[in-house]
């Protein structure tokens, strides 16, 4: 029963939002108790600015999220939380997150109402000492009384976490983009949307360069991730030496109750035992989620640390098998399908190409000039 | 398969605990102070890595991969095994190239080894130089209680052996072979059953027992060495024991069994999966019944189906947790009450995940 209520619902939702489904994208999930309204997203965006909600009154979730960087903070290897402090990861973009099946690097959180709990505790994000100063400033402030009530129906002193979480979520979830050249060409059958260099690096991608079993494409719709996780020789390979301690240690600390979220992002080698922190399985030692490709181009620098500057780098450490330089050492715990490909160096400008051809339009005035280019001349070539 | 602190006492909680109706769950405090008797202790097993050499200084990545992995993270075990079991066939072809490769890898084991003899670590040179890496051929000891025997159990008839071939190369390539009728059963051979004799003799008939061998030491499927010819002999000499447990490799798949007082289970590959031959030969088969199949084979996952283990070794029996890669982990343990081992989770049908077919 509970089963077919969530089907009908789902049905509902995915009618009204068909008409605006941009193309490469299937139905927007949304959980069948934070729906979407107009107003619940706009609560939820000025949450996201509000730089209140720190401990120095300078950071917001916008200050690593920011909308012209396409919901990332470009160039910034790692983000930086109050005070300048650095965290140990690279912002993902907030753009389709909506369709993650977790969130994090390390799929440490559920969902987007859960996950936008974290940063405002984190010390070195936004550092504030619990909760209360937010729902403090929400219950003081005239203009969010009103909102939450229209939006939830709900007194001041009743606002909770959960209320502003679900406002933030419904925000997020409002940030989907595609769209792209590619999907006008392979979805929409536009010849002409990307340039036949970009098609022949689609050929490697789904070829030589075996990118296509983990970042997937679908029948209908293509979100370039299996919500997996895969240790690729990112971060790990840098402290192969250390990890039978730093795994040691952590799981001490763990088993103490030291949090995760905390302790991920407080120290660099710690962050680099990836989805291991978080679920204590040997296959997941130094595994990062596989993160989407959409608008690749315009959010350098790239993998879990930020480590990769541009998508050449990306491209020949895959090429190399999992290690950066090609003298460097494999690290033992590399997923198996991660090895040497072997490809030209055609096949990586082609690569590199069709990665370019991934930026929806709303981004297309911050990606890079060549494949810019091409788009504007309708990509012949 | 979890690891360390967290997850391993869970492991010894949940097998323990579920299997031995009544007993304590053992923790780690009770692992390293059990008061009275002996204490329960652990041990990992890696199995089968195959390590295959191209040419020069080239061995195939895959197998290399596999073994280099399981070491890894066997060192990553917490509390510390007490030692590490390697199951055979080290090598693919015997050369001295690929038996130094494959015992380099295993060096990087934190651990005392112990190592079995695979029938392609032997063919070449008659295990002439695995003797200089690891010694004995067959050997026996003691260890907190239990009395340990290594069985070299892919002999086979000296005919074969010593008077068939034209060449070293070619006795090796004929007993790699599957289904092949020029091959030829396994056997410890009569030497090797009168030391086995003479060693059981010495031990007391309450004292746990714990065989491990390359092949089965039980009749399963001849055609791939599924096999031991004297199997009913060996038996035979376990029979007066009260606890008896084998440990085999070669089958590159999980099976389990028991002939009356002897549990028999089998241990992964850190190479490649093997179904049963069935799967291969799309024909009718006269196996034994697969009851809890594997879910297996994902053709893009190099480590899909492959896998190391872990054993925890209580009251004389074995429980083995397999570390399956891009898979569920699966533990099978001594069911007391049912007076044999099985599946803890997948016994029950409507645990099991349909098996995937890919033809």
């Amino acid at each position: 029963m509970q089963k077919l209520i969530r089907i009908v619902v789902f049905l509902t939702i995915a009618g009204l939002a068909s008409a605006q489904t941009p193309l490469g994208l299937p139905e927007v999930p949304v959980p069948a108790d934070n729906t979407q309204t107009p107003e619940k997203i706009a609560l939820g965006s000025r949450l996201f600015n509000d730089v209140r909600f720190s401990a120095t009154g300078d950071v917001s979730c916008a200050t690593c999220h920011a909308a012209d960087k396409v919901f990332t903070d470009s160039p910034l290897s790692v983000s930086e939380g109050i005070n300048k402090l650095t965290g140990t990861r690279n912002a993902p973009t907030v753009v389709n997150a909506a369709f993650n099946k977790t969130q994090f690097w390390d799929g440490r959180s559920p969902s987007l109402e859960d996950q936008a709990l974290h940063p405002f505790l984190n010390p070195v994000e936004m550092a504030l000492p619990s909760h209360e100063p937010i729902l403090a400033t929400i219950r003081g402030d005239v203009a969010y009384v009103k909102a939450f009530r229209d939006v939830f129906d709900v007194r001041p002193r009743n606002i909770t976490m959960k209320e502003v979480t679900m406002a933030i979520a419904a925000f997020e979830r409002n940030q989907i983009s595609g769209d792209s050249p590619f999907d006008r060409w392979y979805f929409g059958g536009e010849q002409n949307a990307i340039s036949e260099q970009a098609k022949r690096g689609f050929a490697a991608f789904l070829g030589n360069g075996r990118c296509i079993s983990c970042h997937t494409v679908e029948q209908d719709h293509a979100l370039f991730t299996d919500h997996l996780f895969h240790n690729i020789g990112v971060g790990i390979n840098d402290i192969q030496d250390k990890v039978p301690d730093l795994a040691r240690a952590f799981q001490v600390a763990k088993n103490q109750g030291v949090d995760v979220d905390v302790a991920v992002l407080g120290d660099a080698d710690t962050s680099h035992l990836g989805r291991f922190a978080v679920d204590d399985q040997f296959s997941s030692m130094g595994a990062f989620k596989t993160s989407t490709l959409r608008n690749i181009a315009v959010t350098a620098p790239y993998m879990h640390d930020g480590s990769l500057a541009t998508l050449r780098e990306v491209v020949d450490h895959y090429n190399n098998g999992g290690v950066t330089n090609p003298d460097d050492p494999v690290n033992p715990f590399l997923s198996g399908g991660i090895r040497p490909l072997k490809l030209t160096e055609q096949e990586i400008d082609d690569l590199v190409l069709f990665m370019e051809a991934l930026t929806s339009p709303q981004f297309q005035l911050l990606a890079p000039a060549s494949e810019a280019q091409a788009s504007t001349m309708g990509g012949g070539q | 398969m979890t690891a360390l602190i967290n997850s391993r006492r869970n492991f010894l909680k949940t097998s323990v605990s579920g299997v031995i109706a009544g007993m304590l769950p053992v923790s780690l405090v009770r692992l390293s102070s059990a008061a009275g008797g002996e204490p329960d202790f652990t041990f990992a097993y890696i199995s089968d890595a195959h390590i295959q050499h191209i040419r020069g200084s080239q061995f195939v990545r895959n197998w290399d991969r596999g073994l280099i992995r399981a070491v890894a993270e066997a060192n990553l075990l917490e509390p510390k095994p007490d030692f590490v079991v390697f199951g055979g066939d080290l090598a693919q072809l015997g050369t001295k190239a690929e038996l130094d490769h494959g015992a380099e890898i295993l060096s990087g084991l934190d651990y005392k080894s112990h190592i079995v003899m695979g029938e392609h670590d032997y063919y070449l040179d008659l295990g002439k130089y695995w003797s200089d890496l690891y010694g004995d051929h067959y050997y026996s000891w003691d260890h907190k209680g239990v009395h340990f025997i290594t069985l070299n159990s892919i002999l086979t008839y000296d005919d074969w052996t010593f008077n068939r071939w034209e060449s070293d190369e070619r006795r090796m390539n004929e007993m790699a072979g599957l289904d092949n009728p020029n091959g030829s059963p396994f056997m410890v051979g009569e030497t090797q059953m009168k030391w086995l004799r003479d060693d059981l003799r010495k031990v007391d008939k309450d004292t746990p027992i714990v065989v491990f061998s390359h092949s089965p030491l039980q009749k399963i499927y001849k055609g791939w060495n599924f096999w031991t010819e004297e199997a009913e002999d060996i038996q035979a000499l376990l029979k007066p024991f009260d606890t008896v447990n084998v440990i085999y490799g070669h089958v590159h798949q999980i099976q389990y069994n028991q002939i009356e007082n002897i549990a028999f289970t089998s241990v992964m590959s850190t190479a490649w999966p093997w179904p049963y031959p069935e799967s291969y030969a799309q024909a009718d088969s006269h196996l034994p019944i697969l009851t809890v199949p594997m879910n297996r084979a994902d053709p893009f996952n190099e480590r899909d189906a492959t896998g190391w283990q872990f054993m925890n070794l209580h009251t004389g029996r074995v429980d083995l947790e397999f570390n399956l890669y891009n898979n569920s982990n699966r533990t099978v343990a001594f069911n007391a009450a049912k007076g044999h081992p099985e599946d803890v989770s997948f016994t029950d049908p409507g645990n099991r995940k349909p098996s995937q077919r890919h033809y």
